[in-house]
This record gives C-alpha cells, sequence and structure tokens, in this order.
C-alpha cells in the first residue's frame, strides 16, 4: 500500500513538475481568473445583486469549466501516446491504476490551486457584506467536485487519442451533455412536453443539478454519490481504454 | 532468465510475430536481427510486458510477464524503440522519477541518478531540458533510465541508433560488460555491432526466426566462407587458375583481380563446406611443390550481411560473383 503510495506521489509530482516547467500553467491560471472575475462581476451582475453571498460568483463555473478543465487535463494521456513514453510509464513496476490516479490527482490539484487564487472574491464579498461563510466553502467544495468530474472525462477521452485538440473537443461535448441535461431551458422544455420521468432522470445525471445544491450550502449525499461515481466511473474507463490500445 | 514460447501477436489481419521461442540465460546477449517490420521491437514489447502477447506464454525470471507483471517488470530494465522521454523534464528531474518509479527513494536515489549520469556521460547536460538536448544525448538519457536499477535482464531496441562512433563504442563495451551478468536482448541494423557483442544471434523474418546460432555460426553459413584467398606473383593467371582447379576439393578457381598483371589474385572455392581444412593443405601443397611466389593467402570469413541478405531476401543470388 506504502508502494503504491509512492508509486503514485511520484507520478503526481512528475505531471506537476511538466505543469509548471512551461508557460501554459501560468497562462491557464491567469485566465482562469480573469474569466472568473469578468463573469462574476460584470456578467453576473455581483454588485448589483446586493446580497452578501458568492452566488454570481459559483453560478458561471459549470460553464467556465466547460472549457477550462478540458483545456487543462486534455494532455494527460494524449501527450503520453504522442511522444512514445507511455511505453516507458507503462513497462516500469507499477499498476496501471497508480499511473491513472497519480495523474488525475496531480490535474485536480492544479486545478484546486486555480480555484485557491480565487479568493480576493471571497475577500471583497466578506469586505462588503457579512455573508454565510459556510456557505461559500459549501460551494467551493462542490466546485473542486465539478471540477474532478469534468477533469476525470477528459482523462478518459485523452486516452483515446494522441492527438489533444480531439481530446478536447470530444470532452467539451461530453461535459456540455452534463451540462445541458439539467439546465432550466432543456428542463422547462421536457416539462412542457409532458416528459415528467425523462426531465427528472436526465436531470439527476446532471452535474447543474448536483452543483446546485452545494453552492446553497446544502452537500447532499446522492450529489456527492454522484460526483464520486462520475469520476470513479471515467477512470476505470481511462482503464479499460489504455488497456484496449494495447491489447490491440 | 528470459522465456519466450510460441509467441504469437496479431494486429487485426496481420501477423507480426509468429510462433516464436527462445531463451536467454545469465552471461547472454542475445542480437535481434531482422528487416523493417520483421517484429523485433512487437517481440520486445511483448517481452517488456507492453503490449499482451495474441498466443504464447513469456516468463522473465521465473515470474510470467501476464500473471505476474509487476514482479517480472522489476527485474527489467528497457529502452524502447526511438528513445522516448518526457521532453518538459530536465534530464535531472526525468532520471529522478525514472529512480523513484524504480523504488527508489532519498540517498539511495540521488546515488543511482548519480551513477548513471557517470555512466551514460550525461554530466553537462544535467540540468538541461530534455526538448534542447540532441537526438543522441536523448538516447542515451533513454538507455540511462533503462540501467537505473542495475536490472537482471536489459531489453534495447536499437541501443546504438543515432550515436556517434565514440559512443556507439562506449555503449557496445558497456553492454559488453554487463552481459557478464545480465541477460540481455537487443535489436540492431548494424551488422557489426552483433559480431562485435552479441554471444548469439537471432535473425527474425516476418514474424519467425529463420535463423539463430553465434555469429560465427551464422557467418559460417555464407557463401564465401571458407573461400580461399591467394595473391601469387610472377605467373599468368590462366596458369594459376588451371593448376589449382586440378586440385580434387576445389570447386572453381575465380579471378578476382590483378589479371593481366605481375600480381594475380584469385579466389578458390571448396567443392563443399566441409572440405574447407583439405582444401587448405592441398593448395599449401601445390604451392610448395609449384615453388609459387605468394604474396598472401588467408581463408575468408564469410560475411554475416550476406548471410543476412541470402536468408532475409531467398530471391535474391548473393554472394557468389
Ligand atoms: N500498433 C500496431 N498496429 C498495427 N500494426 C502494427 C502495430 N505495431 C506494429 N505493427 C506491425 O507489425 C509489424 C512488425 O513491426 P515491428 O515494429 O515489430 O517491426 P521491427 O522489426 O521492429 O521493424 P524496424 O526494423 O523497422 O524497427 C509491422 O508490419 C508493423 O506494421
Ligand atoms: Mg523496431
Amino acid at each position: 500500500m506504502n508502494e503504491a503510495l509512492g508509486n503514485i506521489t511520484a507520478i503526481a509530482k512528475r505531471e506537476l513538475v511538466s505543469y509548471f516547467s512551461s508557460p501554459v500553467a501560468y497562462v491557464f491560471l491567469v485566465i482562469f481568473l480573469l474569466m472568473n472575475g469578468f463573469f462574476t462581476f460584470m456578467a453576473g451582475g455581483f454588485f448589483e445583486r446586493g446580497d452578501a453571498s458568492l452566488i454570481a460568483f459559483f453560478i458561471w463555473h459549470p460553464w467556465l469549466y466547460l472549457f477550462l478543465v478540458p483545456a487543462a487535463g486534455m494532455r494527460l494521456w494524449s501527450e503520453e501516446r504522442r511522444l512514445g513514453t507511455m511505453e516507458l510509464l507503462l513497462t516500469m513496476p507499477i499498476a496501471p491504476w497508480q499511473a491513472i490516479a497519480g495523474k488525475f490527482v496531480a490535474s485536480w490539484l492544479f486545478l484546486g490551486l486555480a480555484l485557491l487564487l480565487t479568493f480576493p472574491v471571497w475577500i471583497t464579498v466578506n469586505y462588503l457584506g457579512s455573508p454565510d461563510n459556510g456557505v461559500i466553502i459549501c460551494g467551493y467544495f462542490g466546485s473542486f467536485l465539478m471540477a474532478g468530474a469534468y477533469l476525470a472525462i477528459t482523462c478518459m477521452t485523452s486516452a483515446m487519442t494522441r492527438n489533444q485538440v480531439i481530446a478536447f473537443i470530444v470532452s467539451v461535448v461530453i461535459c456540455l451533455f452534463l451540462i445541458l441535461s439539467g439546465w432550466p431551458p432543456v428542463t422547462q422544455l421536457l416539462e412542457s412536453l409532458d416528459m415528467p420521468t425523462i426531465r427528472d432522470l436526465a436531470a439527476s445525471f446532471s452535474v447543474m443539478t448536483h452543483f446546485d445544491g452545494f453552492q446553497k450550502g446544502v452537500v447532499a449525499f446522492r450529489s456527492l454519490v454522484y460526483f464520486g461515481t462520475v469520476i470513479g466511473f471515467c477512470l476505470f474507463t481511462t482503464g479499460v481504454i489504455l488497456r484496449t490500445h494495447r491489447a490491440g | 532468465m528470459i522465456k519466450v514460447e510460441n509467441l504469437t501477436r496479431t494486429f487485426g489481419p496481420k501477423v507480426a510475430v509468429n510462433n516464436v521461442s527462445f531463451s536467454v540465460g545469465r552471461g547472454e546477449i542475445l542480437g535481434f536481427l531482422g528487416p523493417n517490420g520483421a517484429g523485433k521491437s512487437t517481440t520486445m514489447r511483448m517481452i517488456t510486458g507492453f503490449i499482451p502477447p495474441t498466443g504464447g506464454r513469456i516468463s522473465v525470471g521465473d515470474h510470467d510477464i501476464i500473471e505476474e507483471p509487476i514482479a517480472a517488470k522489476r527485474l527489467v530494465g528497457y529502452l524502447p524503440e526511438n528513445a522516448p522521454s518526457y521532453t518538459d523534464m530536465t534530464v535531472w528531474q526525468f532520471l529522478n522519477f525514472a529512480a523513484e518509479l524504480r523504488g527508489f527513494r532519498g540517498a539511495a536515489r540521488a546515488d543511482a541518478v548519480k551513477r548513471v549520469v557517470d555512466t551514460c556521460f550525461l554530466n553537462n547536460v544535467v540540468h538541461q531540458s530534455v526538448d534542447t538536448l540532441s537526438k543522441g544525448y536523448r538516447h542515451r538519457l533513454c538507455f540511462a533510465q533503462s540501467i537505473i536499477h542495475d536490472p537482471q535482464v536489459l531489453i534495447m531496441d536499437e541501443p546504438t541508433d543515432g550515436l556517434d562512433p565514440n559512443q556507439k563504442h562506449e555503449v557496445r563495451n558497456l553492454i559488453r560488460r554487463m552481459g557478464e551478468k545480465k541477460a540481455i536482448i537487443f535489436s540492431t541494423h548494424i551488422l557489426e555491432e552483433v559480431e562485435a557483442v552479441c554471444t548469439r544471434a537471432i535473425i527474425i523474418d516476418r514474424g519467425t526466426i529463420v535463423a539463430s546460432g553465434t555469429p560465427a555460426d551464422l557467418k559460417a553459413r555464407s557463401e564465401n566462407a571458407g573461400v580461399l584467398s591467394i595473391r601469387v606473383s610472377g605467373l599468368a593467371s590462366d596458369q594459376i587458375r588451371q593448376k589449382l582447379e586440378d586440385l580434387a576439393p576445389v570447386k572453381r578457381a575465380a579471378l578476382a583481380g590483378g589479371e593481366g598483371s605481375s600480381l594475380v589474385h584469385v579466389r578458390v572455392y571448396p567443392k563443399s563446406r566441409e572440405q574447407n581444412g583439405e582444401l587448405r593443405s592441398a593448395v599449401a601443397d601445390l604451392v610448395a611443390r609449384e615453388r609459387w611466389r605468394v604474396e598472401e593467402m588467408h581463408a575468408e570469413e564469410g560475411r554475416l550481411d550476406e548471410v543476412f541478405r541470402s536468408i532475409t531476401m531467398p530471391d535474391t543470388r548473393v554472394g557468389v560473383r
């Protein structure tokens, strides 16, 4: 077990080194923060709302992550395939799941760092009023989980191809489905078509539905299970894809 | 150490490796030869556990590569074809990463990295980023990675590809030295390398083993093996050839140069390979009897490249001119 942990750490560390050895990581962080700022303060009407909460901040996250998370994760496996380093990695004395977990953890930590760097928003809202910080922490937690779910999807698509662009596009499409199936205009449409069962089913698959609770400060058990399942399933599928690819 | 039995691998309808069996023990260096697309890399990928075989068994040091992949991989060092490495790391970071995955921690890791940096002459690029390295240095880096844990089994796919002549020489010496205690398989397109390094060689063509033996065995299969090359001065070429062809073990004596000059070069072919010894003594007797002035005489060894060509391109006639 100790050994597994050591291997995962080694792989995660390597992944982080390669994130920060190029300007891409810094560019990503800057864009992430700028976009967050723009949506929260300009498009989200943070000041006009006049209430002391971060609703205007979190509400954009499902959409922001739609592009930013696949951009951060698309290289995870496709780059390994392109460079041929997968042959090195998978002939090392490690189990493939350790490599998958290590890479995932590294990227997730990176996204977590990006999220933490939005703390000025939190300071601002605390400076202007007295928000319920429990709700805000809950929102951050939910946002982090959602990023993990998107990332696991990206991991899976990036294992499918050596081309990062394809990995990016396919993940955006899949994530978009997970958003739209619970997006109010779509649920309303299904409602008006008199299909409540389908609407509920679709909505239960959506990140929107599950992230919603977190924004309001509610950690629902089923939402934790949902995000856990998405992450677990996608990482498992990543393993299957890698194995199938090698088996030819 | 390495045991391969009836190994087969298909890619769709294409059979890349077909029923290949061999084994390599400690202290052996096996050379893998074969034309492009013969299945050398595919075989190595299966032995190292990168791709699973379609059929057959592989065991490395008593561990089946499918059933106990991790135990087997622990014994193996692998230099893949084209020497891949993470381009966004420095040499030092990359080697540390490899050492960590091989289970080295702390001081042991630093020692292991230092050792291979010295062995592979990477000292002046340790802090350089891999993507700025020249091809030869990348190759050395990946080679360094493969020996970082001093493995008992070493699998190398074209280890000297892209190296300068000095480095080629160094790597060959290194392989030879390591081969005393390890089981080594390496593939190459450089036939002199096989002669210089291997204890045994396998020629593989379209997925099957077509020849196997020591380099000397293989060379003896050449049509030129055992041919006697002789230079005589002061006589007419026809006279020399005539006398030689009258000898019992001689099949044919061909003029190889010096026609019309005073130094005639003749190559004498034995009737069969078994008659090499007789041929030599018969010619020596003749020379003594006739008091020829022989400037040079030697038995040709046969050439690996001729054997390679005649085996892998059976339609082309080579060897006899
Ligand atoms: N992933 C793959 N998918 C389909 N075919 C493959 C794959 N890998 C190898 N092959 C085929 O298997 C055959 C053997 O390839 P391999 O790479 O083992 O040859 P090789 O002996 O190493 O050749 P070279 O000397 O050029 O390196 C080739 O015909 C190749 O096209
Ligand atoms: Mg090859």
